[in-house]
């Protein structure tokens, strides 16, 4: 599924919203997300999951093929972790 | 960094003030986006957000685990799990928005 399946899917269960609403709705709920990882906060969804940034120090790496020594800077990488409840579906154990 | 833990009414709230529906019904569409999502991955599909990443459904296979504490050998099941693949427009925001304060 994209995004815009997504959206359809969503409008088909509401009419009475325009399609364009939807797009917002959905667009609204990732543009939070990813407002909240920028800020270096946590997101929590219960029986989803949660997103957060993992920090990744600089340090030294090399070149496999040279054996060179290169500088890696510091980096922010956004992970999830899946919800519990989300991990129990997914392997047919709905409680 | 990381002080602070937004939650679904954080999102709810966020398309209260951007759509102009009731906050009920914010509230239950916030829920039907998280349902449908979980639906299809349920159903084993891969979710793609584009601009925001992909949830994708992979099968892991049976393998022997050891308890950490015992050393005690333990079966693992085959399971089903969720893996969260950011795109690289998501990876470059943080990345440029936490590198440079």
């Amino acid at each position: 599924m994209i995004k815009s399946e997504l959206v359809q899917r969503i409008a088909a269960a509401n009419p009475h919203l325009y399609q364009r609403d939807v797009e917002l709705i959905v667009n609204t709920i990732l543009d939070e997300i990813t407002g909240a990882l920028e800020r270096g906060d946590r997101v929590e969804l219960r029986g989803f999951g949660a997103f957060s940034v993992k920090n990744r120090p600089a340090r030294i790496g090399r070149n496999p093929r040279t054996g060179d020594k290169v500088k890696v800077d510091e980096k922010h990488a956004p992970f999830f972790k899946t919800g519990k409840e989300m991990r129990e579906r997914l392997n047919g154990g709905s409680l | 960094m990381g002080e602070r833990t937004v939650t679904r009414a954080d999102l709810c709230e966020a398309v209260y003030q951007k759509v102009g529906l009731s906050r009920t019904e914010s509230a239950g569409l916030v829920e039907s986006v998280l349902a449908e999502i979980s639906d299809c991955l349920e159903r084993g599909e891969t979710v793609k957000l584009s601009s925001f990443g992909s949830f994708v459904v992979r099968d892991k296979g049976q393998r022997i685990g050891r308890n950490p504490k015992t050393g005690e050998e333990v079966p693992i099941a085959p399971r089903r799990v969720l893996v969260f693949k950011p795109s690289a427009v998501l990876k470059n925001r943080i990345n440029e928005s936490l590198s440079h304060n």
